[in-house]
């Protein structure tokens, strides 16, 4: 799967790159579903001893063994395979605040994943020029209702029910690196009860 | 000079009013009879007009202790309308001071600043206010410093940081918006939180404003006029409140719109802060119902002229494109064809 080509968008989106191997002491992979293929591509470039300095984070949602058994054959010094960011968090907080000079961070996978991790990542003083990013698989959207607060995951559709409050929220193009979301607005404010059909807008 | 503050409400019964005198010094945001963006800055300096809102630093109108415990029942509601990252403190020191000694300087019968070194004694007679503090020293102050000097300063504050050639929005208190988030766009750089604005990324409008910024300087601040529509005259139009008061936009008739449709100016100010190099801005919301703006004849024309006139995708983002039809209706029976004069003052 060839790395996605997003429309032209806002400027306030990441724009997102393709992974390359980089000279460093420790790389830290983070990646989920089909982000998986991004590092596997890097093996082919990979000098022999990069996976003994490597820890990967690996969720893979709803690809299930698609991918563990390749990255495992990798041979990193350190893999963990987890169900979702969430369960994951406490992990990758740890990883980056025990992190060193020379960490090279490979982040790959859904917007919604890179996003947290970037944001996990700068708040424990990783300089952004060792954090490389690619995205692979879903456009789903990680989308924050403006009213409740509420996050709500992996948004296909434009309309969508905040699965916290349970208002009707549009998807407005605008996007918090500090949240790693896009915001949700409601679309019946001014005539409640007209919500136009839901659209598979992202897949 | 003395002013007599209204006691009224920006919210259920909606008590706001203009008394003639705020009718005639509001600040009518279009000085042709139409409007596009432009990088509208300009000195903000006073202008020969006493009593203008561009006579002094900070305006204090007779809307002020009304607008001020709105913002205390908004921050109630919603403390997040407050944020400040935490290497904006000192920044909001320099607010604290800013508006402290432009206040009694330009209103020393209302607000008095007086100094003993670090020990700072500030009374604040329209809001009750007799605080002694230690400068710098926040634990001497009820709240953090841009929240305290802005609980008692009409208008939204916004404080940008200025680091890697950007400016970045790291701290503000934001209850009187046009619908933008302050718990969204908190920690954006200029080109990130102005993102959803259309037309003006095209037209190169942010890149010009934003070299423009960088190079402010101490001492020359600048001020432009922006503005929107709002039904009733409702301070917290917020996106976080939307779904409450999105309603209200549907409610409008021939026979209620001059009296529920409000224009919404800004007046945008930027100062350079000393200490922190951060940026102030501050967002000074006015409102006019479309009755009062039609006493004024020249404006009453003009305003038909640029609603009738502004682009789709304007109208669009500034949410008033459904009702347009009924504004241009409504505002046509003051559109008799005949010229208007330049500027955006009233005619004497």
């Amino acid at each position: 799967m060839s790395k996605t080509e997003f429309p032209p968008s806002i400027t306030s989106r990441p724009v997102y790159g393709e992974l390359e191997v980089r000279p460093g002491k420790h790389h830290l992979m983070i990646a989920d579903a089909e982000g998986a293929e991004a590092i596997l591509g890097l093996a082919s470039s990979a000098p022999a001893d990069l996976w003994a300095q490597t820890h990967i984070i690996y969720i893979p949602k709803s690809t299930g063994e698609t991918y563990t058994g390749d990255l495992r054959a990798l041979n990193p010094a350190q893999m963990y395979v987890g169900p979702s960011y969430e369960a994951a968090k406490q992990r990758i907080e740890d990883t980056f605040a025990k992190a060193h000079m020379g960490l090279q961070v490979y982040l790959t996978g859904t917007e919604g994943l890179m996003g947290q991790a970037m944001a996990a990542a700068i708040a424990a003083g990783i300089p952004h020029t060792a954090i490389q990013t690619e995205h692979r698989g879903s456009t789903a959207r990680r989308m924050q209702c403006v009213h409740c607060k509420g996050i709500t995951e992996d948004v296909t559709t434009d309309p969508f029910v905040c699965s916290h409050c349970g208002l009707n929220l549009f998807v407005r193009d605008h996007y918090s690196r500090r949240l790693a979301a896009f915001q949700g607005v409601c679309i019946d404010a001014e005539d409640p009860g007209n919500v136009p059909p839901q659209v598979e807008v992202f897949k | 000079m003395t002013i007599q503050f209204n006691d009224e409400t920006f919210r259920d019964d909606f008590t706001f009013r203009n008394s003639p005198e705020a009718i005639k010094r509001f600040p009518f945001p279009f000085h042709e009879d139409s409007y596009m963006y432009s990088v509208n800055l300009e000195p903000h300096v006073a202008l020969k007009r006493p009593g203008s809102p561009f006579e002094f630093a900070f305006d204090v109108d007779e809307h002020y202790v009304s607008e001020m415990a709105d913002r205390a029942k908004v921050l109630a509601d919603d403390p997040l309308r407050c944020q400040s990252l935490p290497h904006m403190t000192l920044a909001g020191w320099d607010l604290v001071e800013y508006i402290m000694e432009a206040k009694a300087r330009d209103y020393p019968d209302l607000f008095e600043l007086h100094k003993d070194g670090d020990r700072w004694r500030w009374i604040n007679k329209p809001l009750g206010i007799d605080d002694t503090f230690t400068f710098l020293d926040e634990s001497t102050l009820p709240y953090g410093p841009m929240e305290y000097i802005t609980r008692q300063t009409q208008g939204d504050f916004a404080l940008l940081d200025q680091r890697d050639d950007n400016l970045w929005m790291d701290a503000g208190m934001v209850t009187t918006q046009a619908d933008w988030s302050l718990d969204f766009d908190i920690g954006m750089n200029f080109f990130e939180w102005h993102a959803p604005v259309p037309k003006a990324h095209e037209m190169g409008i942010f890149v010009r404003a934003l070299k423009f910024l960088l190079n402010l300087q101490q001492g020359a601040p600048v001020r432009r006029l922006n503005w929107t529509m709002t039904v009733n005259p409702l301070l917290d139009t917020s996106p976080e409140n939307y779904h409450k008061w999105g309603e209200m936009k549907s409610k409008l008739t021939m026979d209620n719109i001059g009296e529920k449709q409000h224009l919404r100016v800004e007046l945008q100010t930027l100062f350079r802060l000393p200490r922190s190099n951060a940026i102030c801005f501050p967002i000074r919301c006015y409102l006019c119902s479309f009755n009062d703006l039609v006493s004024v004849p020249k404006w009453g024309r003009r305003l038909h002229r640029v609603i009738r006139d502004l682009p789709e995708e304007l109208a669009e983002y500034k949410g008033f494109i459904a009702n347009r039809p009924l504004m241009i209706e409504w505002l046509s029976q003051y559109d008799d064809g005949a010229p208007t004069s330049d500027g955006i003052f009233p005619d004497e």
